[in-house]
């Protein structure tokens, strides 16, 4: 029998026994549809958080001083004490130490009453390089980031968050104002870009000054070259751990430490990625677990379907027997059967998965993202499963004697 | 054991069985159901196999239909010895050399009476315009040019079983078996479909009828009577000199 009449065929079939067929391909489509929006809510909630750790700047690594071990803590001064130096920064920016690192900006903070006439508003206080725009990814609304010229004069000049501008100064232009922090004036050269919120700190309330400003003139403690972060950007995304290594490396040597005793720890977006997403992970795996139980039953309702229908036709598989079908031309009708109420049941469980993904962010206020892998992958497996759900039906009904099979009532 | 002899023509027999036996294992049971059959029949003849029921009759109908392979002995079917086939190449031998017509008609309720006809085709690869025509051609060949496509369930015991006739004419067989293709039927469709028998041995056909009853198996040119799994040559004749 040609493959064209062997399909006809089981679509007959199927179509003559509508609600039982309908009913079989649910179960497939069900377990399609729910593998498919618990894969595409982990999928977007990963999407989600990679987002907002993205904002951090791309190829990012940080380093912060002080180690935490499992055994005593931490350890190492964070805070008025650090162990991070500008002669870090300009050792990690130097391309023999690390090749692969392309810019490093060091960052020093404080929390600090900024004034601007008669207005207060209290912030975070950034010294740091010229880099730090590259190295974190942002770009400005207005004016111009501070310069190199600018870091080796100290010059007094600082640029603001877009919360920070709004809040000092109001609906009025920011740029070409003057801030006084801590009896210093400085003089606003440029407006930060939205960055939105990440967990952790809101990106677009801050101010933004030359790192020798910080320490000479706004830093109450007066450490000239103390710093509380370093942000080192890798050359791209594959050399980040080759950046990793040899900041590291650069470190222990110019700290004179051994990894044992390291009193600074580097963080990459990828452990606050992991982190972020483990959680995440484990749940998604655990939902689509259940759901892929369900598919499994799905594919049992299929095969049952399959065994009953053998039973009922067996008179049918007699009389095809007799007029000449073999046993191979048997047992591919009832496979092709199966695998169709498979693929049926996976199309309609595909459209109710991507119908799913259009309503359900309206409710979870979470994006649901399918990706065209897990729609092609979910029409595979359906498949599959209606073809290892036939296998044993059809071979019970190519292996029927045709005189027993046309003699049962 | 004497092989029933043809009489008529001489040619070539269609079907040659020489000492066919066979054995039914069920459990630790050994039923001997043939034993040592030996059956010759021209090309064009008319035989009726008649016996009472265990007689072996319904065992001799399989493996003549090539449903079943004997014991012992050896079967030619159109001068090839189908006795050790494998089921696959038994499957082609019953699709090409046979038509088979069933006491319960075994039409399938869901298709048309020309789709009923076609099915023997769909096994041999043909196409589906030269299966149709050819279905359509067969069915006004039993005077069904205008059931084409009834289904089953529209039409009549006799209408039903002349369907299954122009299925088993439609691949244009070596051999039409028909076992107790009148067993459904009353009397009158008997005698309409025993007509179209005689009519289709008429035009050259090789048929071989499997029944118990008398009347039924007159109609044929010879019969040969099977009891306790043997041709019970003393019986056998030629039907006219039965009587």
């Amino acid at each position: 029998m040609k493959w064209g009449e062997t399909i006809r065929t089981a679509l007959e079939a199927i179509r003559s026994r509508r609600m039982r067929s309908s009913l079989t391909m649910l179960g497939i489509l069900i377990g399609i549809a729910a593998v498919m929006l618990t894969v595409g809510l982990g999928q977007g909630a990963q999407a989600q958080v990679r987002a907002q750790i993205n904002q951090l700047g791309s190829n990012l690594l940080i380093v912060s001083p002080g180690s935490s071990t499992s055994t005593s803590g931490l350890r190492g001064g964070r805070g008025s004490a650090s162990t991070l130096t500008t002669r870090d920064a300009i050792a990690l920016a130097s391309p023999d130490v690390a090749p692969d690192i392309a810019r490093v900006a060091p960052v020093v903070t404080g929390s600090q009453s900024l004034t601007a006439g008669s207005t207060n508003w209290t912030t975070n206080v950034v010294g740091t390089t010229p880099d730090w725009l590259a190295v974190r990814a942002r770009s400005l609304t207005e004016g111009r980031f501070f310069t190199t010229a600018e870091l080796n004069d100290a010059a007094s000049v600082a640029v603001l968050g877009s919360t920070t501008a709004t809040e000092l100064f109001g609906g009025r232009s920011a740029l070409g104002q003057t801030v006084s922090v801590n009896g210093t004036t400085l003089t606003v050269i440029g407006i930060l870009n939205t960055a939105g919120s990440s967990t952790t700190t809101d990106e677009d309330d801050q101010a933004l000054v030359p790192q020798t400003t910080y320490a000479s003139r706004i830093a109450s403690g007066g450490n000239a070259t103390g710093i509380s972060t370093l942000y080192i950007e890798a050359t791209s995304t594959d050399t980040l751990s080759a950046a990793y290594q040899e900041a590291n490396k650069a470190l222990l040597s110019t700290h004179g430490m051994t990894a044992a005793t390291a009193d600074f720890t580097i963080s990459s977006q990828q452990s606050l990625l992991t982190t972020a997403t483990s959680t995440d992970r484990t749940l998604t795996v655990l939902l689509a677990g259940i759901a892929a139980i369900s598919l499994l039953v799905g594919g049992i309702g299929v095969m049952n379907i399959m065994l009953v229908s053998v039973t009922e036709r067996i008179r049918e598989i007699g009389l095809r027997k007799a007029l000449g079908a073999t046993p191979r031309a048997i047992r591919r009708q009832f496979l092709v059967e199966a695998s169709t109420l498979g693929l049926s049941g996976g199309v309609l469980g595909l459209i109710l998965g991507l119908v799913g993904a259009r309503v359900l962010p309206h409710f979870l206020n979470q994006p649901v993202t399918i990706p065209a892998v897990a729609g092609i992958g979910a029409l595979g497996i359906a498949l599959v499963i209606g073809i290892v759900a036939g296998v044993y039906p059809a071979s019970r009904a190519a292996r029927l004697a045709p005189i027993d099979a046309l003699r049962s009532e | 054991m004497s092989v029933a002899s043809i009489p008529g023509d001489g040619s070539e027999p269609i079907l040659r069985l020489r000492d066919v036996g066979k054995v039914y294992a069920t459990g630790s049971v050994e039923v001997e159901a043939l034993r040592g059959v030996s059956l010759d029949v021209a090309r064009g003849e008319y035989v009726a196999i008649m016996g009472p029921s265990g007689s072996g009759k319904s065992t001799l109908m399989h493996i003549l239909g090539c449903l079943d392979v004997p014991t012992t002995g050896t079967y030619d079917l159109a001068g090839e010895d189908v006795s050790t086939m494998s089921e696959a190449a038994l499957a082609t031998v019953r699709n090409r050399q046979i038509g088979f017509v069933f006491q319960q008609f075994n039409l399938l309720a869901s298709l048309p009476a020309w789709r009923n006809v076609e099915l023997p085709l769909c096994y041999t690869g043909m196409g589906r315009a030269e299966r149709r025509e050819r279905a359509i051609s067969a069915l006004e060949r039993v005077g069904l040019g205008d059931r084409v496509n009834h289904r089953p369930g529209e039409l009549s015991g006799g209408q039903e079983q002349r369907v299954a006739v122009a299925r088993a004419l439609v691949t244009d067989p070596a051999l039409i078996l028909a076992d107790e293709p009148t067993g459904n039927l009353d009397s009158h469709s008997s005698a309409d479909v025993l007509a179209l028998f005689t009519e289709l041995h008429e035009q050259g056909r090789t048929i071989v009828l499997i029944t118990h009853e008398r009347n039924v198996a007159e109609s044929a040119q010879r019969i040969v009577r099977i009891l306790d799994g043997e041709v019970d040559s003393a019986m056998s004749a030629a039907a006219g000199n039965v009587r």
